[in-house]
């Protein structure tokens, strides 16, 4: 198997980087990029550990090749700040303890703030069902709701 | 310097919301875990595991993998030692297979190549000739006389002759006249329960990456709950010394008890030694499932009698529990567990422990507890509802309390039960009526908790600022935690106290994060490290003011004569005291090095309203309160935080989570599809109320929190659900088909 170039936009900024035909973008963020931030959890698209987004579209990473990434513009977690200013919904889980370990954290953050973008005032069984389908195994999920909400309030009124 | 007068204390940062020391790394993705450090010229490892659940390796030829360009080391079972502590030898047999496969999944072989690529085709170059053996994987079936032996010669002195080969251990508990009681009950129940397997579920897989240089001096860097235990179990696996091997912990990514033990993190080093390169191995999901964890699985009879007042007159059960492939002892603490909320006359338990072809059984929160509470607060409901008597008005009758001879043996001191259980009948969830089809489940819930081995070093910095140095992996805020304590000993602001947590050559030996002891005992010892270093502060000011050490006392963060009697000097504070350190004799730092014991018990009550689909059998939870004694809650997010990841846990548990296997002896559903751990949609909001009754074994009356959640859901629900369909359940999970058949068998 040979390598393949492949030309995008991570968080903003043009990246270039080789990877084999069957590498999955998730790997190659991680691996040839040093992007760390989207964790394997299965690898198999069921925890949403890897959630990036993919021009706009919520992905998992693990189930995407990357060369399937050509042109295409991915955002991550490592993106969201802006420098050192958090993102409204970093702070809120922050605030409200809406992480124990965090390693589900990033993928959460990925998925949620797709969901904000998209619709600034979910109901709380509309967060729920969104980030069906990212797991934490540590919270019960409870602070985290709380967390998206008390997010997305502070967002509509800025 | 304050006395442990914790009761009348008035703390001014304990019990505050501090932002965690580790926030920002972990929502802006820079923490490192397990998987997220690499070393230059590094390794990809892999692990070739037994497709068979018992079969007899009879050769393993690695020759055409060795030959796979770019594999740079295979290794099998004859390149690791077997240490004579038996503990470690079943560890060293777990991690890589000797002459038998003893589960679908069991390390067999391993690899180090240079890509991916390369090292998937080397693992598919290993050829391993099997013999495959009868096997067993329902515990019930492993107990009889004629079943497959797992392992052979592996019973423990405690079993009575005459049992079968598989069973490696057994127990008892008790006191009184069960005869007696038996005899005085207006109503006796007796019951038998099964409970499946389940998995801890931590979303990080197990990783590591293993250096190991030709002068033997090695380096890893994993995920776990104890860099220490790491070190014990590699370097007697791998028969070197302790101090020639480093271990850091990484940030972790959940453990639950599951990353109490090592799997690949042998496995890295020897691939490291043999290539002379490091060597990284992170596990895929599959592997999780099929090599680690679980937890035990459990057959267990209950019989409980009642007077019609709701008084329990008796109590007996008997445990069945299998840990997989190799001898454990979780059935002492279920053993234990099973009635200690109960006040009782007479009480017996019986514990056994019996192998099967499963994967060594892992710790989890709470491990033995949750099944043995699930079976008798089960029967006990039952009996609620024949005497037709109100749940908690039968707990809140039985309850133990402090002076209770507890159901295994020690008296209890102060234990905060009883005011759990009021607070639960106190509540609106408890007060609010149901809706028609709806029911409300109750159970009580226990744990230990631990102290243990622990170590801290806390540096008094020139700038006056403070550095914490302790050797528990956070699993889930207590750097925070830690910090608090240290802040509020001290006497200054919580964000001038930084807690790191060191690797093991930089501190003594500390104990794994389990068992509920991190905030408890590294928080004690903390403390204690603190007072330590606060009396050297007031050594160095009383050399200053030329009075007696002892005429000088600590308060809010400064050095103050201690009367009127001891002169008049302005106090010093801890800012002034460190900047000039360096003239009063050098550098000021503290140390506490502890076993700690007092670790305070733990209770909780749990409350479950839901509502089950009679045509799928589905349940939906409506409504869940979590009740718990927290002694006194230290950072009371992170507090609630464990209150709730355990109720959830425990409801998964109840409701889906279980190891499914097949007539094969294979793990049917080894990944997160078919494994099903709750998701943010299945769940209600989940509640909480935190009761502080002081612990007496802890300067600040702090108990550990951590396990106790996991512990009243499975009868909570299990209640519940009973109640909803009237029939009453008997085993877990109560996945839809399985709640679907008994509402079927019960309309005949
Ligand atoms: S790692 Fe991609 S969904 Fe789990
Ligand atoms: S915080 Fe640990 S998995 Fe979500």
């Amino acid at each position: 198997m040979s390598a393949i170039t492949v030309s995008t936009t991570v968080n903003g900024d043009a990246v270039d980087f080789i990877c084999q035909p069957d590498e999955s973008l998730l790997d190659a963020l991680r691996g040839r990029l040093g992007l760390t931030g989207a964790k394997e959890g299965c690898g198999t698209g069921d925890c949403g550990a890897c959630s990036v987004t993919v021009n706009g579209r919520l992905v998992c990473s693990c189930l995407m090749l990357a060369a399937e990434a050509e042109g295409a513009e991915i955002g991550t977690v490592e993106g969201i700040a802006k420098g050192n200013a958090l993102h409204p919904l970093q702070q809120s889980f922050l605030d409200h303890a809406g992480l124990q370990c965090g390693v589900c954290t990033p993928g959460i953050l990925v998925a949620a703030k797709a969901l904000l973008d998209r619709n600034p005032d979910p109901t709380d069984e509309e967060v729920r069902y969104w980030l069906a389908g990212n797991l934490c195994r540590c919270t019960g999920y409870d602070k985290i709701i709380r967390a998206v909400q008390s997010a997305a309030a502070q967002m509509r009124s800025a | 310097m304050a006395l442990d007068s914790h009761g009348k204390r008035e703390f001014k940062q304990i019990g505050t919301r501090v932002a965690r020391p580790d926030g920002i790394d972990k929502v802006t993705g820079r923490a490192l875990y397990g998987a997220d450090m690499s070393a230059p010229g590094m390794l990809v490892g892999r692990i070739l595991r037994s497709p068979h659940a018992h079969a007899r390796i009879l050769r393993i030829d690695t020759s055409e993998a060795e030959a796979i360009p770019g594999v740079k080391a295979v290794v099998t079972g004859a390149d690791f030692s077997i240490p004579d502590d038996a503990a470690l030898a079943d560890i060293s047999v777990n991690v890589m297979a000797r002459t038998k496969a003893l589960y679908d999944g069991h390390a067999v072989a391993a690899v180090a190549a240079t890509s991916a690529q390369a090292a998937k085709a080397a693992l598919k170059a290993i050829k391993v000739e099997y013999e495959v053996l009868p096997h067993v994987t329902d515990v019930d079936a492993a107990m009889a006389p004629d079943a497959p032996v797992v392992q052979k010669g592996r019973s423990l002195e405690s079993v009575p002759a005459g049992m079968g080969a598989n069973v490696t251990h057994h127990c008892e508990f008790g006191h009184g006249d069960l005869e007696a009681g038996f005899a005085r009950a207006d109503k006796i129940v007796e019951r038998s329960f099964k409970t499946a397997a389940t998995h801890q579920g931590y979303i990080e897989p197990h990783a590591c990456l293993a250096t190991m240089n030709g002068d033997g001096r090695a380096d890893l860097w994993c995920c776990t709950q104890g860099q220490y235990m790491v070190r014990t179990v590699c370097a007697g696996v791998l028969g070197i010394e302790a101090s020639q091997l480093r271990v850091t912990a990484s940030e972790i990514g959940g453990g639950f008890g599951g990353k109490t033990t090592v799997f690949i993190e042998p496995v890295a080093l020897m691939l490291a030694k043999k290539s002379g390169k490091p060597v990284k191995i992170v596990m895929t999901r599959d592997e999780v499932f099929k090599a680690t964890g679980p937890t035990v699985s459990t057959s267990i009879d209950v019989k409980i009698g009642m007077t019609k007042a709701g008084r329990i007159t008796a109590g007996a059960a008997t445990l069945r529990y299998s840990g997989g492939a190799f001898p454990n002892t979780t059935v002492d603490m279920g053993a234990q567990a099973a009635f200690a909320a109960y006040d009782l006359d007479a009480v017996r338990t019986v514990g056994w422990n019996i192998l099967t072809n499963r994967p060594k059984e892992s710790a989890y929160r709470a491990p033995g507890a949750p099944q043995a509470i699930y079976a008798v607060e089960s029967v006990v409901d039952e009996l609620c509802l024949a005497l037709n008597l109100d749940p908690l008005d039968v707990r809140i009758l039985n309850a133990a309390r402090k002076g209770t001879k507890s159901s295994y043996g020690p008296t209890f001191d102060d234990i905060g039960l009883l005011a759990t259980l009021e607070a639960a009948k106190a509540h609106p969830h408890y007060n609010t009526p149901l809706k028609p089809g709806q029911s409300r489940g109750v159970s009580c819930g226990f744990w230990f908790n631990f102290g243990g081995n622990t170590c801290v070093s806390l540096n008094i910095n020139t700038d006056g600022t403070v550095g914490v140095t302790e050797g528990n992996p956070d699993i889930g805020g207590s750097r925070a935690s830690i910090s608090l304590m240290a802040a509020e000993e001290l006497g200054v602001p919580y964000d001038k106290v930084r807690t790191i947590i060191a690797d093991t050559a930089s501190l003594g030996y500390n104990d794994v994060t389990d068992g509920s002891r991190v905030t408890f005992a590294v928080g004690l010892a903390t403390i204690k490290a603190a007072r330590d270093a606060i009396k050297k502060m007031c050594g160095r000011v009383a050399k200053i003011w030329g009075i007696d050490e002892d005429a000088v006392e600590w308060r809010d963060g400064a050095a103050h004569p201690a009367g009127p009697n001891a002169g008049k000097f302005p106090p010093m504070t801890l800012e002034e005291i460190a900047a000039i350190s360096f003239e009063t004799g050098g550098p000021i730092a503290g140390h506490y090095e502890v076993n700690a014991d007092g670790a305070g018990v733990s209770f909780g009550v749990h409350l479950c309203d839901l509502e089950v689909d009679k045509e799928t059998g589905q349940t939906t939870i409506l409504r869940y309160t979590v009740f718990q004694d927290a002694g006194k809650a230290v950072h009371p997010d992170y507090v609630e935080g464990q209150m709730q990841g355990g109720a959830v846990q425990g409801i998964g548990w109840a409701l889906n989570e279980e190891y499914i296997y097949g007539a094969d002896g294979r793990l049917l559903n080894a990944g997160f599809l078919d494994y099903r751990i709750p998701v943010a949609s299945d769940l209600p909001k989940i509640d909480t109320q935190i009761l502080e009754i002081p612990n007496p074994g802890h300067p600040y009356g702090v108990r550990g929190v951590g396990e106790t959640g996991i512990v009243p859901p499975l009868a909570a629900v299990s209640n519940a659900v009973s109640r909803a369909i009237d029939v009453r359940m008997h085993e877990l999970p109560m996945s839809p088909p399985r709640v679907l058949k008994a509402i079927k068998a019960a309309r005949g």
